[in-house]
């Protein structure tokens, strides 16, 4: 089990407010020792490796399969192929009844067809004594293949792209008005084409996979986003009960969306092991992370919009085309935000899909609103400069008091409070807003503005807390950890819910043993667990009282929960007398008191999955949540070159309560740092002739190094948002929104150019 | 096959290995030393760096024979005394990691990059090569350049960096009153493996 810090007895008087401080991770240690070990770093006895054979076509059939020269390799213990793999049920159907039926990545059944489906899929596994055996006998396998027609351009399939269906998790469109009319009659208006490529997440940690079978029970540990969900895909795939696999996942290096689905490599590395009898392990070469994990999709998207010579909104149309995998992927909410920044008097947003012959497409880092403000707030300081307006004023005289679409209330919304205080850290009230004006020596000196967006969710949890007699605390709960901090954070909550100091409590999670937990997505991960956990403890400081009651030598006897106040490890009345937990457990002589909140019994699940859903329908009927920022950037444009860098930055943001300083402004500066990348330099290169991906790999896909990213300026307003736990909004995903636009639009402010197709390189400049 | 001898964080370890086997490959799944990340495996990301002699190297890109009698130090190697490495409480205090995964290769480069500073080594930003640049922020940045961290932890690392260095600017001149000498040659070999890997 994963023990995730030092536990140690409470001190008196060490209790206080632990929420809001920039407390130290509880795994640095691990993190900077080396230590702490991922998925391909299990040791078994008997280990052997596993790599994969891609397919060079994008669709046919395979029509023979040379495996002789991989099997003449020292070394090598199996060649696993469509020939000889043993049979694998199928992907089950997708439904919003079943979340875990999401995790599908593709719907091709891998080594069990002959059919190829898209440049790249896996159509071998080599398993092997060594790493270097199995790497060496995947390039020996030759392949041929009967090849048919494929479609894979993403550009020139565009016109054919069919309108998004809505479901009860997604909306494809929405109206108010008839925004073409208003569009035709406004006297200042653009109408803008944007473009922006595929993305891929480039997490560090290639995906990486260690089965281990024994009988029909299987360990995987696993680098996961959502241990259920890869729990029960297998689950499906293999025919066993999901109560027989255990999926172990404390250490995920990074991200981003690309580990949320369950790919080839999983299923494949479980299948080997099957086939071999021995523990397996697989990870990814960088190239294969490209060729079998889905990326962003590219996008293709209309802004138009109409204004008064008041500055007022009187038209906003934002659509989009995007595209999918035939074998899977989905649709991407590129125009949420459009549904709700501006006061327009007439909107209109819709969204439709391609479907191509390529791998699906995934989700990644703030799916939707990271390309979505793109093109929105790009076209908004467009706008702001054709009406002569400072894009900050344009912006505040179209600040909704309501959601603009459908006038439902917001939750929270502080967007002008963010605009008040980025614009004074950053200085914006110095620039000139004459594009070219703003010189340093020979640079070209430009700011740019833009709002980021993103909505905020909130997913089931299950949670056990216990309280032992020596006063440490253990919070239970199979969440996920790839960087946000979250067990820091969760302690912190517990700690304070509970009157124990920090050091007291310990977090177990990314274990499919533990009770459920939410996926990481959404930016809902530690609202999620938040919830629960203070649920928990509020339950548990009640048992505790009851137990503390019966006794009729407690102190506390009589007393009723609401009089007293947890701290110093115990119950206390104000300023009166109390007593610790400890106290209270001895007396009783119970080790321990513990309690749950949700179920993991076939019941249970069900339970907790509807009243999910009926929560999660009557929250949105009743509000709109979101977190919202204002970015603020400068840049300096090389006027001989091209070469943009980014100079400085401050992003404001309106986050609701933060958990843990330290680590939130981390995840917010951790998007920018992203967001910098995708406006600037990433981009995924599809060869559209067979659909193959041209640069997979960190030396020809470029994300941002040291060199790019200037010292990073955040803050919030720290103002709670009433409708969360503790008022709290998630973090992970609103930093990436608004970013390609500021640099865009500075980008314009120093050079009096607009590029609208991403990345921004040096060669549109010019 | 082929024996292969490597003093690992003081440990003389004896391999037998492919001679295909990358360093990388013999740390971590030969002498189970995963603390040593993969990261691309061809020299791109900088997750895998070592430092072999004092010296950071990309561990994937060169092979376990060539290092045979070399001494190298990996993550697991670079506290001493039972205590760590003023890096890595300083990347703990300033935040300069998110998921961890490129972590230990951000401390092992920073351990050598400062050490090639030390030795006088020039950088791609530094405007006068004849004299020793100040490590400013840029000066880091560009020096760390090889590294990559995808979650974005980039300013906390430059700031953890830039106070251990600080600190060490003190100490240097408060203990010795002199520039500490390095090997210059081994500085500019290093810096152009710097250059290589980015």
């Amino acid at each position: 089990m994963t023990l995730t810090q030092a536990q140690s007895p409470p001190r008196p008087g060490a209790s206080g407010r632990l929420v809001g401080k920039p407390i130290d991770r509880v795994d640095g240690g691990a993190k900077t020792s080396g230590a702490a070990r991922y998925a391909a770093e299990y040791p078994y006895p008997g280990l052997a490796y596993a790599a994969l054979v891609h397919s060079t076509v994008a669709r046919g059939r395979i029509t023979g399969i040379e495996t002789a020269g991989a099997a003449a390799v020292p070394g090598v213990l199996a060649v696993i192929t469509h020939e000889n793999a043993p049979a694998m049920k199928p992907a089950p159907p997708m439904s919003v009844l079943n979340l875990s039926s999401l995790a599908t990545g593709t719907r091709v059944n891998y080594l069990n067809t002959d059919e190829v489906h898209w440049n790249g899929q896996p159509v071998a596994v080599v398993v092997a004594e060594t790493q270097d055996a199995a790497l060496h006998a995947a390039t020996l396998v030759r392949v041929t293949y009967e090849e048919f027609a494929a479609t894979v351009g993403f550009t020139a399939e565009e016109p054919n792209a069919k309108p998004q269906k809505s479901d009860m998790l997604q909306s494809g469109s929405a109206s108010k008005g008839d925004a073409e009319a208003a569009l035709a009659a406004a006297p200042v208006s653009v109408d803008l084409r944007f473009t922006t490529p595929q993305h891929n997440h480039n997490a560090i940690e290639p995906h990486a996979t260690t089965a281990v079978w024994d009988g029909d029970r299987l360990t995987v540990h696993e680098g996961t986003q959502n241990v259920a969900w890869v729990r029960d895909h297998l689950a499906a795939r293999f025919g066993i009960p999901a109560g027989s696999i255990r999926v172990i996942s404390p250490y995920v290096g990074g991200a981003f969306g690309g580990k949320t689905m369950v790919w080839a490599g999983t299923i494949l590395t479980v299948l080997a092991a099957r086939v071999t009898g021995r523990p397996v392990r697989m990870m990814l070469t960088r190239e294969g992370v490209y060729r079998t994990v889905g990326g962003r999709t590219p996008s293709a998207q209309r802004v138009a919009l109409g204004a008064g010579a008041d500055g007022r909104l009187t038209s906003l149309i934002h659509t989009s085309v995007t595209q999918v995998g035939r074998v899977g992927g989905g649709p991407e909410q590129v125009t949420s935000q459009s549904r709700h920044l501006y006061d327009a008097g007439a909107i209109l947003v819709r969204q439709s899909l391609v479907e191509l012959d390529t791998l699906s497409n995934t989700i990644m880092r703030a799916p939707g609103e990271s390309i979505g403000t793109f093109a929105l707030e790009a076209a908004v300081d467009e706008l702001a400069y054709k009406l002569d307006l400072d894009p900050i004023e344009f912006r505040m005289r179209n600040e909704p008091e309501r959601n603009p679409i459908d006038g439902k209330r917001f939750a929270h919304r502080m967007l002008r409070e963010a605009y008040a205080l980025g614009a004074e850290r950053f200085g914006w009230s110095a620039r000139t807003p004459e594009p070219g004006s703003m010189r340093d020596g020979r640079w070209l000196v430009g700011m740019g503005v833009a709002s980021a967006y993103h909505p905020s969710w909130q997913l089931p949890a299950n949670v056990t807390v216990r309280l032992s007699a020596d006063g440490t605390v253990l919070v239970r709960c199979g969440f996920h950890e790839m960087g946000m901090g979250g067990a820091t954070a969760q302690a912190q909550i517990a700690a304070d819910a509970l009157g124990v100091p920090f050091e007291a409590v310990r977090v177990e999670y990314g274990d499919s043993v533990l009770p459920t937990g939410p996926g990481a997505g959404g930016s809902g991960q530690t609202a999620s667990v938040a919830a629960s956990l203070l649920t928990a403890c509020e339950k548990l400081k009640r048992s505790m009282l009851a137990l503390a009651r019966r006794s009729s030598g407690s102190p506390l006897r009589g007393r009723r929960l609401n009089g007293l106040r947890a701290r110093d490890g115990g119950l206390w009345t104000e300023p009166g007398p109390g007593e610790t937990y400890a106290a209270i457990l001895a007396r009783a002589g119970r080790p321990h008191l513990e309690v749950a909140v949700g179920s993991d019994t076939r019941v249970g699940a069900m339970v907790g999955q509807a009243r999910f859903m009926a929560k999660f329908l009557r929250d949105r009927r009743r509000w709109m949540k979101a977190a919202c920022g204002a970015q603020f950037c400068e840049v300096r444009v090389d006027p001989d070159t091209g070469e943009v860098r980014v100079s400085r930055w401050v992003g404001a943001f309106d986050v609701g309560t933060v958990i843990n300083a330290k680590t939130a402004a981390a995840q917010l500066r951790g998007g920018i740092v992203m967001g910098i990348g995708m406006a600037l330099s990433e981009e995924t290169l599809v060869d559209p002739r067979n659909g193959r991906i041209m640069n997979p790999g960190l030396g020809e896909y470029h994300v941002p190094v040291h060199a790019d990213i200037p010292p990073i300026d955040v803050c919030y307003l720290g103002d709670p948002d009433p409708t969360m736990p503790l008022g709290l909004i998630g973090v992970g995903e609103v930093g990436i929104t608004g970013v390609a636009a500021a640099i865009a639009n500075a980008v314009h402010h120093a050079t009096g150019r607009r590029v609208r197709d991403l990345p921004i390189t040096l060669d549109k400049l010019l | 096959m082929v024996d292969v001898q490597l003093r690992v964080n003081g440990t003389i370890e004896t391999l037998d290995l492919r001679p295909r086997v990358s360093l990388l490959d013999a740390l971590r799944e030969h002498l189970g030393l995963t603390g040593t990340k993969k990261g691309c495996d061809q020299g791109a990301c900088g997750a895998c760096t070592v430092l072999v002699d004092g010296e950071r190297i990309n561990s994937c890109l060169t092979l376990a024979v060539q290092y045979t009698g070399r001494s190298i130090t990996t993550i697991e190697g670079v506290a001493g005394g039972g205590e760590p490495h003023p890096l890595q409480t300083a990347f703990i205090r300033n935040d300069g990691f998110q998921c961890g995964y490129c972590t230990s290769g951000q401390i092992c480069s920073a351990i050598g990059m400062l050490a090639e500073h030390a030795a006088g080594a020039p950088s791609a930003v530094t405007e006068h090569l004849a004299s020793r640049a100040e490590l400013t922020d840029v000066e880091i940045r560009e020096r760390m350049s090889g590294n990559l961290c995808r979650c974005g932890a980039y300013n906390g690392i430059a700031d953890a960096i830039g106070e251990v260095a600080a600190a060490a600017a003190v100490q240097e001149v408060t203990e010795t009153g002199a520039v500490r000498r390095g090997s210059a040659a081994g500085a500019a070999r290093q810096a152009t493996t710097a250059e290589a890997a980015r």
